[in-house]
């Protein structure tokens, strides 16, 4: 049941991908983005790891998206700009066929299941993962949390230069 | 554990179910006899003038960034939230001095007017 519900999933995160590259209007494309993200959320949750879906969606379905559609909205490409970038469908299938390919091969050759850290699926489980997390970030990672901090202020600081010419 | 999210997926199914089952259904059923007054815009609509692709100003741009910078701050809290408790006053303090350096930039922003709209 969990297998197929996975490769249906998949297949729509696959399919909406592929429509991100293939979309003529980009406000197409940044929706068949959102619902790529979407799917990727569904993935987190099905890894265990609730936080992070939501975080997939409050962050990179609701507050990136907003920044590319504007980005989108202030270029404004024509319909001209559209038709002159035309898509390297060759090249684009030469380059994703070598890049699976590569997977594979990693994929054959080590352990799938990677190197095993101290936070297991019990701990997971009986804990939860966003106490997990909590917990790592506010006693163990506490100084990269404030660095996070000032990395947020500078972008503050950054964006209102940009795009505050005249003050 | 997954078996917890299948109210959610039901919630899901459900609600594309009757969004997209309406659509069709007032599709297939509904009469349409058009006139030039329905096809009017009413209520608060009104002619469109112009064409809707237009450049956007910069303007929509820096409430876009500051909302993602403070969406993320907002994040920060979540896990914080939840072992708030268990934390005690340290993680009081320490949320406390995250929230003051973001509050220099909120009094930046604002006394640089970067939230009017002018």
């Amino acid at each position: 049941m969990e297998t197929i519900f996975f490769y249906l999933v998949a297949l729509v995160a696959v399919v909406s991908g592929f429509l991100v590259v293939r979309c003529q209007s980009p406000v197409n494309s940044a929706l068949a983005l959102v619902n790529t993200f979407f799917c990727l959320a569904v993935f987190y949750v099905m890894l265990y790891a609730p936080f992070m879906a939501a975080i997939q969606v409050i962050v990179y379905a609701g507050a990136i998206m907003v920044l590319i559609l504007f980005v989108i909205m202030l270029l404004n490409l024509g319909t001209e700009a559209r038709k002159r970038y035309t898509h390297g469908v060759v090249w684009a299938a030469i380059a994703s066929l070598l890049v699976l390919v590569n997977v594979v091969f990693f994929i054959k050759r080590g352990r799938v299941t990677g190197a095993e850290g101290d936070i297991t699926d019990y701990l997971i489980k009986t804990e939860g993962h966003t106490e997990l997390i909590g917990k790592a970030l506010y006693t163990e990672f506490l100084l990269p949390f404030e660095i996070a901090s000032i990395l947020l202020l500078v972008a503050i600081v950054g964006a209102v230069i940009l795009a505050k010419k005249d003050v | 554990m997954l078996d917890s999210y299948l109210p959610i997926i039901t919630l899901i199914v459900v609600a594309l179910g009757f969004a997209t089952g309406s659509i069709i259904f007032s599709r297939l059923v509904g009469q349409k006899k058009p006139s030039e007054v329905k096809l009017a815009p009413y209520e608060c609509g009104m002619p469109p003038v112009g064409s809707a692709r237009e450049r956007f100003s910069v303007k929509f741009y820096i409430i876009a960034m500051l909302f993602i910078v403070f969406d993320i701050e907002v994040v920060f809290m979540y896990p914080w939230a939840v072992m708030f408790k268990r934390l005690g006053m340290f993680g009081f303090v320490e949320m406390g001095v995250f929230i003051l350096i973001l509050l220099v930039g909120y009094v930046y922003v604002w006394k640089k007017g970067a939230l009017e709209w002018e």
